[in-house]
C-alpha cells in the first residue's frame, strides 16, 4: 500500500483508463522507500501547479505494475521508481531512481508544456 | 499568521524533524512562522520505513511522522513552502533576508537554519546518467535487481558494510571498494563481512569513472597507493560514502567547521546575531530523530527569548 496522497492506480485497467482518458499523466511506480518517497513528495507538491497533467502511483510488488515494468522503455532501469510520462496514451518519456524537483519539472516542461499561471 | 509583506518574525531553513519542531513551537508561541523547505517535508526521516524508538510511539513511518509534525506545524499557523529553492541569504543586522530563486524575498527577525543532510555521490565520469541504471544508493529499494549479479559496494563505514552483506542475498559476487587500508566500521560488522564468502575486498582504491550503455557495463578503479588504475566489468555499484550537510550556501555567512557543520553553542545559537541552527547540519556526534527534535527546541525556545528582547530593544 503506497500511503501518499496522490491518486492510486491499482490495476492494469485502471492504468489503462488513466492513460486513455487523459492527455497528458505521470505515473510513480515505485515502494515507500527512499529513493520514492521524494519523488512522491515533489509530485503532491506541482499537482496544484501542472493541472493539465494527472499524477498517479502505482506500487512496485503489484502484480499488476507489470504494465510499466515490462515496457520497453524501462529496460536496462535498476533502481525504483520507475516514473513514466504519458502523451496521448504513449510514453514520452521514462526515468529511473529518485529525480529532483528541477530534473521532474523539466521534463514535465518539455513533455507536456510549462502550467499557465494566473 | 504572515504579515505584510512577506515578512515574518521567524523564518525556519529546513522542514525535516528539527525544522517542523521548531515550527510548532514557535507557531504556538504566537510567533508568527515560516518554513522555507528545499525538498521534501519531513527530510531524511521520511525516508526512513520503520522508527521504532520513538519515545510515546510504538512503531511508525517515517513518512507518517513526519506528516503528522507537518500537520502539527501548520494547525498552529505555520506557514510552510516546500520544494522551493533559495537564491540568496543576508543574515547579518537585525532583519533578515531570504531570497529564492523565483525572486521572491521574505525577511524576518530571527533564522533557525537546519538544512539537514544527503548522501555523499563519487561524482565520477557516468554516474549521474547510470544512477538508476546499475548505480543504486539504496540495498533495500534495487537490490533485488541484481539477483545473480556480480557488483561493487563503495565505502568502508558500518553502512557499506552491513549493506553489502544484506545484499548477499541477492548478488552472486560483491567486492568492496574502499579508499583506505582500514575499514571504519564497527568491527562486529567487519568480521560479518570478511566471513561472508561471497564479499571480496579491494583496498585503497576508488571508482574514478563508470561505463555503459543502457546499464553499469563497467568502471574504473585507481589503485591510490600506485596510481594505477584498471577496467572492472561489473553489473553495478551501490555507494555509501556517508552523508554530507547541506551547507553549502551559508558558506561565509555563519561559522562551519572543516566538515561544513554549523557550529552552534549549547542554545543552538550561531556566531550571527538571531541565527540559530538545529538537526543533523550541525556539530554533534549523534543524529537521531530524536536528537533533531530536541535541537529544534532549544533552538526554538531560544530564539523566542531572544526575539523578546530584541522586541524590548526596538521599543526603546
Amino acid at each position: 500500500m503506497l500511503y501518499t496522497n496522490l491518486k492510486h492506480i491499482e490495476s492494469a485497467t485502471d492504468h489503462a483508463k488513466a492513460i486513455s482518458e487523459n492527455e497528458n499523466v505521470m505515473v510513480i511506480c515505485g515502494r515507500m522507500g527512499p529513493m520514492c518517497i521524494p519523488v512522491y513528495g515533489i509530485a503532491e507538491e506541482i499537482e496544484k501547479e501542472y493541472n493539465h497533467i494527472k499524477f498517479f502511483d502505482m506500487e512496485f510488488d503489484n502484480p499488476e505494475a507489470h504494465v510499466i515494468r515490462n515496457i520497453p522503455e524501462v529496460r536496462g532501469f535498476m533502481g525504483i521508481p520507475f516514473t513514466i510520462y504519458y502523451k496521448n496514451g504513449k510514453v514520452a518519456k521514462a526515468t529511473s531512481s529518485i529525480q529532483t524537483k528541477e530534473q521532474i519539472t523539466s521534463i514535465l516542461n518539455k513533455e507536456f508544456g510549462t502550467p499557465i499561471k494566473g | 499568521m504572515t504579515e505584510a509583506n512577506n515578512h515574518y518574525d521567524a523564518i525556519v531553513i529546513g522542514g525535516g524533524p528539527a525544522g517542523l519542531t521548531a515550527g510548532i513551537y514557535l507557531s504556538r508561541a504566537k510567533v508568527s512562522t515560516l518554513i522555507l523547505n528545499e525538498g521534501t517535508v519531513g527530510g531524511q526521516m521520511v525516508l526512513t520505513h520503520e522508527i521504532a524508538n520513538y519515545p510515546g510511539v510504538e512503531s511508525i513511518s517515517g513518512y507518517q511522522l513526519g506528516n503528522i509534525m507537518k500537520k502539527q506545524a501548520l494547525s498552529f499557523g505555520c506557514d510552510i513552502k516546500s520544494n522551493i529553492t533559495i537564491k540568496n541569504i543576508k543574515l547579518e543586522g537585525d532583519v533578515k533576508e531570504i531570497e529564492l530563486s523565483d525572486g521572491t524575498v521574505f525577511t524576518s527577525k530571527i533564522v533557525i537554519i537546519t538544512p539537514g543532510g544527503r548522501s555523499r555521490t563519487l561524482g565520477v565520469q557516468g554516474e549521474d546518467n547510470l544512477k538508476g541504471r546499475g548505480i543504486s544508493y539504496c540495498a533495500t529499494c534495487d537490490g533485488d535487481f541484481f539477483t545473480d549479479k556480480e557488483i561493487v559496494v563503495v565505502g568502508g563505514g558500518n553502512s557499506a558494510l552491513e549493506e553489502a552483506v544484506s545484499l548477499t542475498k541477492y548478488a552472486s559476487k560483491i567486492t568492496i571498494i574502499h579508499q583506505f587500508d582500514h575499514f571504519q566500521a564497527f568491527e562486529h560488522a567487519i568480521e560479518e563481512a570478511r566471513n561472508n564468502p561471497k564479499i571480496s575486498f579491494l583496498m585503497e582504491s576508488t571508482i574514478t569513472a563508470f561505463y555503459g550503455e543502457e546499464k553499469v557495463e563497467s568502471i574504473d578503479i585507481k589503485n591510490l597507493k600506485s596510481g594505477d588504475i584498471s577496467n572492472l566489468k561489473t553489473d553495478g555499484a551501490f555507494i555509501f560514502i556517508g552523508y554530507i550537510p547541506n551547507t553549502e550556501f551559508l558558506k561565509g555567512k555563519v561559522e562551519l567547521n572543516q566538515w561544513g557543520e554549523i557550529v552552534v553553542k549549547n542554545d543552538m545559537s550561531t556566531n550571527v546575531d538571531g541565527v540559530y541552527a538545529a538537526g543533523d547540519s550541525i556539530t554533534k556526534r549523534f543524529r537521531q530523530v530524536t536528537t533533531a527534535v530536541g535541537d529544534g527546541t532549544i533552538a526554538a525556545l531560544a530564539s523566542s527569548a531572544y526575539l523578546n528582547e530584541l522586541k524590548k530593544k526596538m521599543e526603546k
